[in-house]
């Protein structure tokens, strides 16, 4: 019999619900309102009164309204058909709901439930599987599907049977499995997972080896991410927090992305789903939709379902990491979903923390960054998952609570800047603030070195401190003014603006230059600090001025030319000469 | 607002501060509407059988036996093409003399479009106005603030902006204006024509705060009857957001709740979204265009309100003063619109977007170097050619004054890169450098 109960009390989304038996934290229920069910999840329980934060809009509802507590919480439906799936933070499929508006109490099923996929066994009678082991594959468009044992499943288990190849929908038991206690349990091609337990079923998360390329030159070279790496880009609006993270997402080297709109503009998914159906994967050459699982629960829609979301999301990706492949998870913005936990705090009269965002901020951000990561299955294979979060700071000020509870959480930095995104600099990620502590990884550094070129790091870092000194020169150049400071300080100012101009700065509107490649990077880099190491000696910082600029403008014209092309070497070649007439 | 027959009545009011009152009741259904002492009133908390309704007219007067009647909804609409070229308050009652509007009852403040439903904006609304069409170009389904100091002439950029741009329907929602204000629209509106097109919902400063909080809600079920029914092409204006947002603290603050930053409630992003999201581009071809303003205490941005605002809306239009023309700006390094790449070289010259980005980073330069000139040093040729520059761009460019075809924008650009810079210095793609370049 399942605990009932009625309710006692609304602010806003925050319900209060007496019950009459056994209620769970996490626990969701159904309030009927009218015949319409409103889904909700139990937050806090105080003797008989629990506190429900409602995933939809109260408005109507009445004390003494029933409800029906479902001894579950909330689930992700797990199977084939995830992949260009466009959902709301509780999974609801908003592709198959009827009208222009969204209904309230209106939930759709993730997965198709018709839908016949072809089915191939991988296990055979006998063998012991674990959660997570695979019991067999379906073609999911391009991406073999592992059928698995589900991760609920505890202990070891042995096969009975498994479906013989042929189309089955997902409903279907494809596999029957025996317990230690010979109990028998079917296996269909669906499973359930609470979303906020991380998904375990691998044998050990070891320390990220690899890096994941971006195309985006601030990040692959200067502040490189690893696969199963953490990051995130804090900034105020208006800084291109925005496209970063949509170059990220179109050009991220892996194999799954997964987009959690959190609390962000309706307008942002919508550029997603119309471009992304046409857009080419630079890695695969296959449609960018194909690999992408959006999860959309923008600032309009209702607050509590913004937690779920990311949650959701982030299920998803751990899914299919143990199927052994490169997801990315990209949430944007996680202060949206701090802010949604700040208003369920504040309506419960908890006692605040620092700008009245629940004291738990800070573990409950943590929690989920170490979620992420690169993990060994238990057949040897390897999957990741990638996190990179998008923070945007009230007031543009980095000293709150959400940039620094995730700064100590998440292992690479980007620093978006008003300053920079003033002056039209984009990214406008800081290049002296910023930072990737995978660079510090032996693990990473080796993998850069070997697949990249030996003494890559040291060249990365050499960067670095060209930019860094030109800041200083910078400086000094301001408070005592061009004719105040030696010839060299112009000159090593000069050499960082040209860093910055021809390889910092990258255009996400350009076709060319949005996505530059490894290989594009490294010799773009070389190009540039073997002018650097240059001792030019000019005689006046007017000239100095021009010939730099010179040199910028041919710079960003290769940048805008395909790599290596005519274009491309003619404008070397006049780099080259421009070298080459400079006498000291 | 009628009385219905069934209606439950209260007379025993258990707390009252300046925006709320409490009292026991049974049966009231969360939203819903209530008169107190003849005072609208809407239910924000219940808890047992203790109601705590929020009075937009404010409590000066209403006695502790001031009766209380529920009416079981929240607060609607009659919504019907009466509604064009009317007049009202925030109740959405006529305050300009004419009958009521007859038409379907729509409950105000409803729900969401699909996000799945909505199409990507790609239509340019055109304004003349060279610091938008050029540098921060807007788009039908777009939702954007002016950002302005109370001393800059945000409303009368508005109503120009509206009356230039090609829509069907201009809905004005007025909060906290004041009378002059109100008058000055209604002028602008009837001299230019267009009241057939117009619908206003105003509250002025005459009229309590805390009214001001049905406004948007107001304004946005009139829109979503013209966009979504009849599938038009509407603007709404919302102004002052700031003094909007001041309501939500005020009743927020009454009923005790833990204010974040610069004392706005916790939700404050959440309250704003949800008017800021109603904008939208619809399948069928109608969509809602939002044009806000929102007031800056001394031009600063990190204020609570700016700032949620910033991060919710696709941009924002900064409006300052400037020095050297003496003129009003659309301020280049500040405004931003995050749909113009939608339009900009698709909808307009291909040259547009490069154009755009040198002339700004040319007018930095400039920044640059006046902030040399004013610490007292020698400026170098390239300053000074920059100094030049940005006055006939102020001018000739980012003033409020321009009104000007986008092609005569681009033209004007090329104009001035040429006399003042080399090819180089604008760092512009060479292709378009040597079809558009004025040397």
């Amino acid at each position: 019999m399942a605990t009932t109960g009625t309710v006692t009390g609304i602010v806003s989304n925050l319900v209060t619900v007496k019950v009459d038996g056994p209620v769970g934290e996490n626990e969701l229920c159904h309030i009927n309102l009218g015949g319409t069910m409103l889904l909700a999840e139990v937050i806090k329980v105080t003797g008989d009164k629990a506190s429900v934060q409602v995933f939809e809009t109260t408005r109507g509802l009445r004390n003494g309204d029933t409800v029906t507590f479902l001894g579950r919480m909330l689930e992700a439906s797990l199977g084939p058909g995830l992949l260009s799936g466009i959902y709301d933070g509780l999974q609801n499929d908003l592709t198959t709901m009827e009208g222009v508006f969204l209904k309230r109490g209106e939930y759709t099923d993730p997965l198709n439930h018709e839908k016949l996929w072809d089915f191939t066994p991988l296990a055979s009678p006998q063998d012991t599987v674990k959660a997570g082991d695979w019991l067999g594959e379906v073609m999911e468009g391009w991406l073999p599907h592992k059928i698995m044992v589900p991760f609920s499943f505890s202990g070891e288990y042995k096969v009975k049977s498994v479906a013989a190849a042929g189309s089955y929908n997902i409903d279907t038991v494809v596999a029957t499995l025996t317990d230690a206690e010979g109990i028998d349990h079917d296996v269909t091609m669906v499973q359930k997972w609470p979303v906020k337990v991380a998904v375990r079923g691998y044998k050990e998360k070891p320390r990220p080896t690899k890096l994941m390329e971006t195309g985006v030159r601030i990040i692959d070279t200067f502040n490189p991410i690893a696969e199963g790496g953490t990051g995130f880009i804090p900034g105020p609006f208006g800084c291109g927090k925005t496209v970063l993270q949509h170059a990220i997402a179109k050009q991220g080297e892996a194999d799954i992305v997964v987009m959690a709109a959190c609390g962000e503009r309706a307008n942002e998914v919508v550029e997603i789903f119309t471009e992304y159906p046409e857009l080419v994967d630079p890695h695969t050459g296959r449609k960018l939709m194909e690999r992408t699982v959006i999860i959309c629960n923008t600032s309009n829609m209702p607050v509590a379902a913004r937690e779920a979301s990311v949650y959701t999301a982030m299920t998803i990706c751990e899914y299919y990491r143990a199927m052994g492949y490169r997801c990315l998870l990209l949430a944007d913005s996680t202060s949206r979903w701090a802010q949604a936990l700040r208003e369920m705090s504040n309506r419960m009269e908890e006692l605040p923390g620092q700008d009245a965002f629940p004291v738990d901020l800070s573990a409950i951000i943590s929690n989920f960054y170490s979620r992420a990561g690169q993990v060994i299955l238990n057949n040897g294979k390897t999957g990741a998952v990638t996190f990179i979060g998008t923070v945007s700071p009230a007031g543009g000020n980095l000293k709150e609570p959400v940039t620094e509870s995730t700064k100590k959480a998440a292992r690479c930095f980007y620093a978006l800047e008003q300053n920079r995104a003033d002056q039209k600099r984009y990214p406008a990620v800081n290049p002296v603030e910023s930072y990737s502590k995978y660079l510090e990884y032996p693990e990473i550094q080796q993998y850069l070195e070997s697949t990249i070129e030996r003494g890559w790091v040291a060249k990365v870092l050499e960067a670095k401190n060209y930019v860094r000194r030109g800041k200083e020169m910078a400086e000094q150049i301001n408070i005592l003014g061009d004719d105040g400071v030696p010839m060299s300080y112009h000159e090593a100012f000069w050499k960082s603006e040209l860093i910055d101009f021809a390889f910092l700065q990258q255009d996400a509107f350009d076709a060319i230059d949005a996505v530059c490649p490894i290989e594009r990077q490294k010799f773009m880099l070389d190009l540039i600090l073997g002018i650097c190491a240059r001792d030019f000696r000019f005689d006046d910082y007017e000239k100095c001025r021009e010939y730099f600029k010179e040199m910028i403008n041919i710079l960003r014209q290769m940048n805008y030319s395909p790599f290596e092309s005519q274009a491309f070497e003619s404008y070397l070649n006049s780099l080259n000469k421009h070298l080459s007439d400079h006498v000291n | 607002m009628s009385t219905k027959a069934f209606q439950r009545t209260y007379t025993r009011l258990q707390a009252i501060t300046k925006a709320t009152v409490s009292l026991d009741a049974k049966g009231v259904s969360n939203d819903e509407l209530a008169s107190v002492g003849g005072r609208l009133a809407q239910v924000v908390k219940t808890s047992g059988d203790r109601v705590t309704l929020q009075v937009f007219a404010g409590t000066e007067g209403i006695p502790t036996n001031a009766e209380v009647s529920f009416f079981g909804a929240p607060p609607t609409l009659k919504v019907s093409d009466q509604l064009a070229g009317r007049f009202f308050n925030a109740y959405g009652d006529p305050i300009d003399g004419g009958p009521e509007v007859e038409g379907e009852e729509r409950e105000a403040g409803g729900p969401s479009v699909n996000p799945y439903k909505r199409r990507q904006p790609s239509e340019l609304i055109p304004t003349g106005i060279a610091g938008i069409d050029l540098n921060n170009t807007l788009v039908s389904g777009q939702k954007i603030p002016f950002f302005a100091d109370p001393d800059q002439p945000y409303n009368q950029v508005m109503a120009d902006v509206a009356l230039r741009a090609d829509v069907d329907k201009i809905i004005l929602g007025g909060m906290g204006l004041t009378n002059d204000d109100y008058l000055f629209f209604r002028h602008e509106f009837e001299s230019a024509g267009a009241l057939d097109r117009i619908v206003s919902f105003v509250n002025t400063t005459e009229e309590p705060p805390v009214e001001r909080l049905l406004i948007p809600d107001m304004a946005l079920t009139a829109a979503e009857y013209f966009a979504v029914d009849k599938n038009e092409k509407v603007l709404v204006l919302l102004t002052d957001m700031t003094l909007y947002a001041d309501a939500l603290s005020i009743v927020s603050n009454r009923m005790d709740q833990i204010p974040s930053k610069d004392s706005m409630p916790g939700s404050l992003y959440s309250d704003l979204a949800k008017i800021y999201e109603k904008a939208v581009q619809l399948p069928d071809g109608g969509s809602i265009t939002i044009i806000a303003v929102t007031t800056l205490n001394d031009g600063d941005i990190t204020h609570a309100i700016p700032d949620n605002t910033g991060y919710i809306t696709e941009g924002q239009l900064f409006l300052r003063a400037d020095t050297d023309t003496g003129t009003v700006i659309v301020d280049p390094f500040r405004s931003l619109s995050r749909l113009k790449q939608l339009v900009q070289g698709k909808k307009t010259r291909e040259d547009h977007s490069q154009v755009m980005n040198a002339g700004v980073r040319l007018y930095a330069d400039a920044q640059n170097a006046k902030t040399k000139l004013q610490n007292g040093f020698d400026l170098s040729d390239y300053d000074l050619r920059c100094l030049d520059y940005a006055k006939d761009y102020a001018r000739e460019l980012l003033s409020i004054d321009v009104n000007i075809t986008i092609n005569e924008m681009l033209d004007t650009a090329w104009r001035l890169f040429a006399k003042y810079f080399t090819p180089a210095e604008t760092g512009i793609k060479q292709a378009l450098v040597d079809k558009y370049w004025k040397g």
